[in-house]
């Protein structure tokens, strides 16, 4: 699973990457999470309907994220603009 | 009679200020943020050759994320289509949904009534990057789109509530929306004609 992350000027930052079925990697991926939040971000699972379509998850617990996700993304939190 | 002058010019401008306050703040602030780090600064901060890769980096990410025909849609016409969930159901899909919104990169969503194309309102967000990398907090262009893409697929009501809803027209001209929803048809109708020219049996 990799973590990514949305940057101004840069385009998707990798912020982690690990294997969720080995304990270690998965703890580094769940700090890494958490600490995206902390600072304020969604996170968004892109995942495939049940009809075929592509959408995405917005996720808050690592434990939402689905097992075979192989990616999710961070980005700002929505802010009303003008 | 001097001193009646006097409240009434008090209450004036106090009355004045109230109005342009809330438009003069952020100005002064940028001001302010410009005297301390330097206007030089912020100029050579900005790297056109950087944000190119950006945005290259945002539409490979893009593309990864959404339908294939989405992709094409962006594409060729510069904005994305999300159909509307609520009122219909979930996963209304295809044509049926009773609205949809247009998606363009760092401009409000519309969100239209696909089978009249009648525009019923903007709704202004934003995806701001309070760490300003760089020297500024906003996203490449597509991955603009992309959070708008993501934020809507996956919990509508909760970007609705985030966002700024105007009435349709206030900063996207109206007649520029429609003629991009009837280019958006005939984009569909001629990607429709070449689907069915390639399944035709050979003869």
């Amino acid at each position: 699973m990799r973590l990514l992350r949305m940057k101004p000027g840069h385009g998707e930052v990798l912020i982690a990457e690990g294997d969720v079925e080995i304990a270690e990697q998965e703890l580094e991926l769940i700090e890494a999470f958490r600490a995206q939040l902390d600072q304020g971000m969604w996170a968004a699972v892109p995942v495939v309907a049940p009809d075929g379509r592509r959408q995405a998850e917005l996720v808050r617990a690592f434990d939402e994220i689905p097992r075979d996700a192989d990616r999710v993304i961070f980005f700002p939190r929505a802010a009303g603009g003008r | 009679m001097l001193a009646a002058l006097g409240v009434c010019a008090v209450v004036a401008v106090v009355l004045v200020w109230d109005v342009v306050a809330p438009e003069l703040k952020p100005q002064l602030a940028r001001w302010r943020a410009h005297l301390a780090t330097g206007w030089g600064e912020e100029v050579a901060a900005y790297d056109p050759g950087r944000e190119r890769r950006a945005e290259q980096r945002a539409r490979e990410l893009l593309r990864s994320c959404v339908d294939e025909e989405d992709w094409e849609m962006y594409r060729d016409l510069g904005f994305l289509r999300v159909w509307g969930s609520d009122g219909s159901g979930t996963g209304a899909g295809h044509g049926v949904a009773p609205y949809a919104y247009l998606i363009y990169p760092h401009k409000p969503i519309v969100a239209y009534v696909p089978r009249s194309s009648r525009l019923l309102s903007e709704y202004c967000v934003d995806f701001p990057d309070h760490e300003r990398p760089f020297g500024s907090g906003r996203l490449p262009p597509s991955d603009d789109v992309l959070a708008k893409w993501m934020a809507l697929t996956a919990d509508e009501r909760r970007l609705i509530e985030n966002a700024n809803l105007h009435l349709a027209g206030r900063q996207l001209d109206p007649d520029v929306v429609r003629s991009d929803i009837a280019a958006l048809s005939r984009w569909e109708r001629e990607r429709q004609r070449r689907r069915d020219a390639s399944s035709l049996p050979a003869t």
